[in-house]
């Protein structure tokens, strides 16, 4: 059999379409009404009472588009954390998936592409929520989906290898403090980079979310640049290391 | 060409020798149980079948795929049931079917999850989640899930551990079915009775490796003869039954609040006390004989 036959990561995904059919709607829910409350704490309220403009943007678009890389990393990184370590430590699921003929390779990448698409979706609900508070729609936006993608698989990837490193399910506090919380607020989301220390405004360029901060800005309202590519790049890059790692942790983890 | 060959197979996790120089070929057609305490080796073996475990040593065939290179290929034509539920309890039965037919790649979707609903005697539950199945009918969906494929060759690992008598006959029904439907099983376990009724031929499995097998009445009479007599009694009593049983050169293992004398048929010369309980030698007195480990 090849290696990464398209049955075998159609099967596993379908497993998890077949979960998530029994939980939509809570998710769905704080996608949605989670950016909603976000934009009307911070681009409403300190918008309307601190902060203006920012970049030349109104605040709540400022914001708006940024949550995107929020959504994101929160609907990513963290579901694979969490449900990788469940349904392998206490669901035993994979023992039933890799008893069938799909290998770790497989299993992951289903995984990731799973979650990805998730993410990828959910990633543009505050896109859309801003566009109720005023955000223009431009052409560009449709390339979101795909930039929120990208992103979602390497902290899919991310989430995995978390998974599958550490011995407890409490210490993934340490990731998530640690780890997912200043990518998120160093990703130019509430304020804008260049107005941080020089090395923070390095730092950021290696962060992935600031990259997609980026890209959807400029796909939503500045218009694409040249360097728009290079930070596609990054992502891209970001993805296939991430993927790499998750499937060495996961075998690791799964086969003795 | 037998079903699986295993060749001086050892696996170890750290200073834990699981699999200590295994040896084992399956012909097709017959159901063998291998039956061994908690620890004997059981799982990690069923686990090495799967490629789910790697050897650390040795050679390993299954259907005529070398493991682990080709386990995909193995894999796609055996089905396993494992000793742990890991159903999906908030899927529809119909829809855990329909999964693992995919992840099987069974080309007719729909007729061989009709086919497994029916083995498992849950086409009326089929719109159910599975959380709402009784446990009897969630050991029953397991099976089912792992034969959804249709395998030539079955793992069953520990497949009533845990289940109450009752569940216990009914999957031990489901699993003679697919004996007399001439399937290939392996079947850990255990318990002796479950080993007894189904397994054409039983393993013995100790510390790793096989210390005999065959025909468990074959193994009974070869190592524990026809009668095994017990006697009951304060401690003092049994302390000399057992020395004048052992001085007499017969076998005496400790069961429950009573001592076993196994082979008493061929004592003679009243080393079995007149009050002893006599009843037929069974699997369990040569499991304990050939290894001095007690099966529950």
């Amino acid at each position: 059999m090849r290696r990464l036959e398209p049955a075998a990561i159609s099967g596993v995904m379908s497993r998890e379409a077949a979960n998530f059919r029994t939980f939509w709607q809570s998710t769905v829910f704080s996608s949605t009404v989670e950016p909603v409350i976000y934009l009307l704490a911070f681009g409403l309220g300190l918008g309307a009472t601190l902060v203006d403009r920012v970049d030349g943007l109104d605040y709540v678009e400022f914001v708006g588009t940024g949550m995107v890389a929020t959504a994101v990393i929160f609907s990513s990184a963290l579901p694979a954390m969490f449900g990788t370590f469940v349904k392998h430590r206490f669901q035993h699921t994979y023992d039933a998936i890799l008893a069938a003929p799909v290998d770790v390779e497989e299993l992951v990448t289903a995984e990731m592409l799973w979650i990805g698409i998730r993410a990828g979706v959910f990633g543009t609900f505050p896109l859309l929520v801003t566009m109720i508070f005023g955000l223009d729609p431009r052409w560009g936006m449709l390339a979101v989906p795909f930039f929120a993608l990208v992103t979602a698989l390497g902290f899919a990837g991310f989430g995995i290898a978390v998974a599958a490193t550490l011995p407890k399910i409490d210490q993934f506090s340490y990731v998530t403090t640690l780890v997912v919380t200043p990518l998120f607020l160093l990703a130019g989301t509430f304020f804008p980079i260049d107005q941080l220390p020089e090395w923070a405004q390095v730092a950021a360029q290696f962060n992935p979310l600031h990259q997609l901060v980026v890209l959807v800005r400029n796909a939503s309202i500045f218009g694409f640049e040249p360097t728009d590519l290079l930070r596609l790049g990054v992502l891209i890059a970001f993805s296939l290391v991430m993927w790499r790692v998750a499937i060495a942790r996961m075998t690791e983890r799964l086969i003795d | 060409m037998a079903a699986i060959e295993l060749r001086n197979v050892h696996k170890s996790f750290g200073k834990i020798h699981a699999v200590a120089g295994l040896d084992l070929e399956i012909p097709a057609g017959i159901c063998l149980g291998l039956l061994g305490p908690n620890g004997a080796g059981k799982s990690t073996t069923m686990r090495l079948l799967t490629a789910q475990a790697i050897a650390d040593q040795g050679s390993l065939r299954v259907l005529g795929y070398e493991l682990p290179r080709e386990g995909k290929e193995a894999r796609a034509k055996m089905g396993v049931v494992p000793q742990l539920d890991n159903l999906d309890v908030d899927v529809t039965v119909e829809d855990n079917l329909r999964i693992f037919a995919r992840l099987y790649r069974v080309r007719d979707v729909p007729a061989a999850v009709d086919r497994a609903l029916a083995r498992a005697r849950l086409t009326e539950r089929r719109g159910d989640a599975v959380d709402e199945l009784s446990g009897g009918m969630r050991r029953r969906m397991l099976i089912a899930r792992g034969l959804v494929h249709d395998p030539e060759l079955i793992l069953l690992d520990e497949p009533t551990v845990g289940l109450d008598p009752q569940i216990r006959t009914e999957v031990w029904s489901l699993i003679d079915g697919l004996r007399t439907a001439g399937k290939t099983i392996l079947m850990s376990t255990h318990y002796i009775e479950e080993a007894e009724r189904l397994a054409d031929e039983v393993a013995l499995m100790s510390e790793g490796r096989i210390v005999d097998r065959g025909d468990p009445k074959q193994l009974v009479a070869k190592h524990a003869g026809a009668e095994t007599a017990e006697v009951y009694g304060p401690p003092e009593r049994l302390l000399q039954a057992r020395a004048e049983a052992e001085a007499a050169g017969l076998f005496v293992r400790p069961a429950g609040p009573a001592i076993a004398i196994v082979g008493s048929e061929s004592s003679t010369n009243g080393a079995i006390p007149a009050d002893a309980v006599r009843r037929p030698a069974s699997l369990e007195d040569v499991f304990v004989k050939l290894t001095g480990e007690e099966l529950e």
